[in-house]
């Protein structure tokens, strides 16, 4: 399974492992980690939470848009869940392409589109409260309801 | 029954994660409606909506057994 949201630590080395094969010449790891501070405040610890069955359908999708663009490129895509402390791993995504400008390319495209499509939230508990991201800033309304069609192709 | 769905600032807001209101035939906007009116529930407008785990707009119509997720901004990575 290429995609996949763990409760469990994720283990860097098995989310590279999915893509290796013998048509790759290389493999690009993003491994999105927990930060503290976030414009001179100081994160304490976060709370991921996920829709699992629509986010593993959505980290597929975005599989799928990756072969459209770069068909020989293989991708594997696992999302922690649950309570994280300061450097823990949020997120790993592999992918692998013939060459490696592809690689660099497809891996950027996946985590852009994580950020719009998965349904993943992010819960900041800092020393003077706690806050869901995405919540008070309203940066990103989506006025019909879903992604437009144009976000979703692009 | 709809079985509705919710996460983050909405399940905080209303204090579960999910529960089951009558809403056969009724369009996505309308549930909105429907909801914001018996649990005082804000914000509904700003949220994305999937109808049985895909991404669904406000004139979908919903039938019984219907799944909604109520998906406010995403923020994961």
């Amino acid at each position: 399974m290429n995609y996949d949201i763990s409760k469990e630590p994720i283990v860097i080395q098995e989310v590279i492992d999915k893509v290796v094969n013998r048509n790759a010449g290389a493999v690009t790891t993003f491994i999105g980690t927990v930060r503290e501070m976030t414009k001179g405040k100081k994160t304490l610890f976060l709370i991921y939470e996920a829709y699992k069955p629509m986010a593993i359908k959505k980290l597929e999708q975005i599989g799928s848009e990756i072969k459209e663009r770069w068909p020989d490129a293989e991708t594997a895509i696992t999302h922690r869940v649950g309570k994280l402390e300061i450097t823990d791993i949020a997120v790993v995504i592999a992918v692998s392409t013939p060459h490696r400008n592809d690689a660099y390319e497809a891996n950027r495209y996946a985590i852009e589109r994580i950020k719009e499509i998965v349904p993943i939230w992010k819960k900041e508990h800092w020393e003077d409260g706690e806050t869901w991201v995405g919540n008070q800033l309203e940066t990103v309304p989506y006025p019909k309801g879903k992604p437009e069609e144009v976000d979703i192709d692009d | 029954m709809i079985n509705v769905l919710l996460f983050a600032q909405l399940k905080d807001e209303l204090g579960k994660e999910a529960l089951s209101i009558e809403g056969n035939g009724m369009s996505v906007a309308q549930l909105k409606g429907k909801m914001k009116i018996e649990f005082q529930l804000e914000g509904l407008e700003t949220v994305m909506t999937a109808v049985n785990e895909e991404f669904a707009d406000d004139e979908t119509i919903l039938s019984d057994g219907d799944t909604v997720a109520f998906i406010p901004p995403v923020s994961g990575g």
